[in-house]
């Protein structure tokens, strides 16, 4: 069974008197362990289409299932909860909270979303950091390390649920080549040790180069796929 | 809960200038509603003191219609020995009735053998009038005896006439008055003491013995003017007041009209209507304190929220319910509110400490040298810092509600 199905996909927006209809019915579907990228150029409806999977966004036509959950039924609150349980997120900009310490922000989605016990939780945040090439930065701020660092911490949190699928939205443009190349190879490994499937909205070519399966979109419609990934 | 109070503390440091300034606002505003509390309530409780305690007692009982003529000082109103003996009774089944002092209260000319002026005199039974005033015994500023008020045949004088008169302790005086029937007496007393004067009805009054005024006054039997009465705490009053009054109306004249009147010192002494105006100042001191914290941790709180809507973002978009973000900034304002509050209370507890050690004096009325004692109850304290405290979580709810409520994919593009 697919992770990520979309039937006829739609969202719409109402900007005073203008509709703009930002996904005009897309079909496509993504499997679990996938590594997925959505390309195309600006306000195409990547991003649009990323926060509907990521149930930040409710689809306002067709159907958009996430881990068997169609996600147009969740109230807002059934949609954070979800999130919190199914989703990691990684961000252009890291968003990392600047109060909390390297571990602190792994161990965040484990202490204020999901209440895991304090020794369990400890071992799986020392475990990602491990994994991440964090372990000795654990107790640094935000402030006190590079952007790749920060990049790094952010796929721990997005991974430190043990989350089915992590969407990752420009994670390396604020990043230099090197860098982002680090950090792309950061997230194959974690989703081979884990499962995890990652999707991107992206117009790096280096994010592209390594995506198993690419969608292009234009206009909030879907021209093609190749790659392995389906789509009608 | 005990994460929440951390990231929020965080928060509140990462912001350092604006907590320091917030909280120094709170703190300002705490110092001056505790030590205006401290000060007037200290001069409101000492001024209550000193009317209760050394002139009118807690409660009187007047013949009907007395009260009304007071400033006359009239015998014909005075209670008879059945009346007098009625009110015994129904006093002494009240068990937070410490004791009661029966006094006849007259007019009379003060001669030196060379001078003659008007004073007011309260006659009394001393062994009744120190259990029922006893900082009377603390108003004698000369000539002051251990145990004893005064003897027969002596006189406190208030210290004015003293003065006035160029009198001493010791010396003889004469003293006239009308009786009831208009006939008049003399007698002759030894001034046995010099009174302070204080503020309000009596404070100014010479003290006599009771049965000196009755030989003065030509009285057979027992006259009584009126009967003070002090209860074992000022916290029993109005229960009291409520009970003696009730018993007090059942007992009629042959009018069929209540014998007695029964006031509370409240209604006796025109400082009641200072203490009330201290009271009001005092509240409308809570009103600015109260706007002060609205006003300024609305502000902080609303600026906060603004400043780290990207982050609300973030929150939301990692899975935590609305109810935990708004409880992280309901827990911003609360930890403000509580640094004001703790460190406003120990500003004013060392200022309080630091007045009283500095023994200010100051005057009042016709007293001077009244020293500044200011004094805060725990009560006191806790109510002030519930209340900036409360007002704190009531500001923090707006803004809280705000980044609860926020749109995540906005919040994310936020810039």
């Amino acid at each position: 069974m697919a992770l990520v199905t979309a039937n006829n996909l739609e969202k719409t927006y109402q900007i005073g008197e203008i509709t703009v209809k930002a996904i005009r019915g897309v079909n496509f579907s993504i499997e679990q362990a996938s590594f997925v990228s959505f390309v195309g150029p600006s306000g195409s409806g990547k991003s649009t289409l990323l926060n509907m999977i990521g149930c930040l966004d409710p689809p306002t036509g067709g159907s958009l299932h996430v881990a068997d959950q169609n996600i147009a039924r969740l109230n807002r609150k059934q949609a954070a909860r979800f999130r919190g349980e199914h989703i990691g997120f990684v961000f252009q900009d890291f968003n990392l909270i600047p109060v909390l310490t390297v571990f602190e922000n792994v161990e965040y989605p484990l202490l204020m979303v999901q209440n895991w016990p304090e020794q369990k939780r400890k071992k799986q945040v020392n475990d990602l950091l491990e994994a991440v090439g964090m372990g000795d930065q654990a107790n640094k701020y935000p402030g006190q390390i590079s952007g790749g660092q920060k990049q790094r911490t952010a796929v721990a949190r997005a991974l430190v649920t043990n989350a089915k699928l992590v969407l990752a939205d420009e994670p390396t443009a604020n990043l230099d080549g090197e860098t982002a190349s680090r950090i792309i190879d950061l997230m194959k490994k974690m989703r081979d040790e884990l499962d995890t499937t990652f999707i991107f909205s992206t117009h790096d070519p280096r994010v592209m180069r390594n995506a198993e399966i690419i969608f292009t979109l234009e206009d909030g419609k879907l021209l093609q796929n190749n790659n392995g990934g389906s789509h009608a | 809960m005990l994460n929440i109070i951390k990231i929020a503390a965080r928060n509140l440091r990462r912001y350092q200038r604006r907590t320091i300034l917030t909280s120094a606002l709170i703190t300002l505003g705490v110092v001056a509603v505790l030590l205006f509390i401290s000060v007037t309530g200290s001069f409101k409780d000492m001024m209550v003191g000193q009317i209760t305690d050394s002139m009118l007692g807690h409660l009187q009982i007047h013949r009907r219609g007395y009260l009304a003529s007071i400033d006359n000082l009239p015998l014909d109103r005075n209670l008879n020995e059945r009346q007098v003996a009625k009110v015994k009774n129904v006093l002494s089944n009240v068990d937070t009735v410490e004791s009661f002092s029966m006094r006849i209260k007259l007019g009379a000319m003060f001669s030196n053998f060379t001078e003659t002026t008007n004073i007011r005199l309260n006659a009394v039974i001393p062994e009744q009038e120190v259990k029922t005033v006893p900082l009377l015994q603390d108003r004698i500023i000369e000539g002051q005896k251990e145990n004893v008020l005064l003897q027969k045949g002596e006189i406190l004088i208030p210290e004015l006439i003293a003065k006035g008169m160029k009198v001493k302790v010791g010396d003889s005086i004469v003293l006239v008055a009308n009786n009831k029937d208009g006939s008049v007496n003399g007698k002759t007393f030894t001034v046995g003491g010099v009174l302070e004067g204080i503020s309000g009805p009596g404070g100014r009054d010479g003290v006599i013995h009771l049965n000196d005024a009755s030989e003065l006054l030509r009285i057979d039997g027992v006259e009584i003017s009126e009967i003070a009465v002090r209860l074992k705490s000022m916290d029993d009053l109005p229960p009291v007041f409520s009970r003696l009054k009730a018993e007090l109306a059942t007992i009629k004249d042959k009018q069929d009209k209540p014998v007695f009147e029964l006031h509370t010192w409240e209604k006796l002494t025109p400082f009641y209507n200072i203490a009330q105006m201290i009271d009001l100042m005092t509240f409308f001191i809570k009103v600015m304190l109260v706007a002060i914290v609205l006003v300024s941790i609305m502000n902080v709180m609303i600026m906060a929220v603004y400043e780290r809507i990207n982050e609300i973002g973030t929150i939301s978009a990692i899975g935590t319910l609305p109810g935990k973000i708004m409880a992280l900034f309901v827990t911003e304002g609360f930890l403000l509110g509580v640094l004001g509050t703790v460190v406003g209370t120990i500003i004013s507890l060392i200022s309080i400490a630091a007045v009283n050690a500095a023994e200010i004096t100051f005057n009042f009325g016709r007293q001077s040298d009244l020293l500044l004692a200011p004094v805060i109850v725990h009560g006191d304290v806790i109510t002030i810092g519930l209340i900036v405290i409360g007002i704190s979580v009531l500001a923090s709810l707006q803004p809280a509600f705000k980044a609860a409520r926020m749109d995540p994919i906005t919040a994310l593009r936020h810039v």
